[in-house]
């Protein structure tokens, strides 16, 4: 902000509008709102709930509990949606920020997504296989 | 031209998204949803962070998705009319993705 200020005190020709911006825009709108609840949230969220099962790793007891309480699996199931949301919007980007050339055609923005998403299903599979392996019995 | 860190925490945050993308549908699906349906048991599912590949998988989807939010959060921060203290607001968010990374890396390789 003050960097274009300065910009156009130096003596450029041009004028430039700086909308102004309240603080509180983002209550207008539900959507924002939403939109802001989901980006602080959930992977946040997540992150912490995967430490404190680290942090408890050792311990069979408060191991079990910290997994079998109900409000964490609410918060969990809750988050679902907007990690969710969060993969199929990230992939939907993937095209957008990284365009692969092969030789003087673009590849298909949806080859490159379609190719994340196949990946995806792959990985997932993959770890709850794996996962799987450590039931007894 | 200015000299910015920008960079680190812009790939940071881009390895977190992807990270968190490809690995946090999963990992819910099965702390959230087949584990309380009984499909594996919290003790075995311990025996799972038992293998230290788990756990450096489990440092790596604890790290970058925290760093992936703190870059999001600063932003988000200054959006809310917080734009006078960048410095400050970099430092508690990703001052808070390096501490949730220095404990991480205790409880999964050093105790």
């Amino acid at each position: 902000m003050r960097s274009r200020q300065q910009a156009v005190t130096a003596g450029s020709e041009t004028r430039e509008y700086i909308r102004p911006m309240p603080g509180g825009w983002w209550m207008k709108k539900k959507t924002y709102l939403a939109f802001m609840a989901r980006e602080l949230t959930s992977l946040f969220v997540y992150a912490l709930f995967l430490l404190l099962l680290a942090s408890r790793r050792h311990d069979t007891d408060l191991f079990a509990a910290l997994l079998d309480n109900t409000f964490l699996t609410v918060m969990q199931i809750v988050a679902l949606p907007m990690v969710l949301y969060h993969t199929i919007t990230w992939f939907n980007l993937t095209p957008k920020a990284m365009v692969v050339w092969r030789g003087e055609e673009k590849v298909s923005p949806f080859l490159i997504a379609g190719v994340n998403y196949i990946a995806w299903v792959v990985v997932s599979v993959v770890v709850v296989f794996i996962v799987s392996r450590y039931k007894q019995g | 031209m200015v000299r910015s860190n920008e960079p680190i925490w812009w790939s940071l945050f881009s390895a977190g998204g992807v990270v968190a993308a490809f690995l946090i549908p999963v990992g819910i699906l099965i702390t959230g949803i087949l584990l309380p349906a009984g499909w594996i048991s919290p003790e075995e599912l311990r025996g799972f962070f038992g293998h230290l590949l788990t756990r450096l998988v489990l440092l790596v989807l604890i790290s970058l998705p925290l760093f992936h939010w703190a870059h999001r959060f600063r932003y988000v921060l200054a959006d809310l009319g917080l734009k006078g203290i960048p410095v400050l607001l970099a430092v508690i968010c990703y001052g808070a993705a390096i501490l949730g990374t220095f404990l991480a890396a205790y409880h999964l390789l050093f105790s």
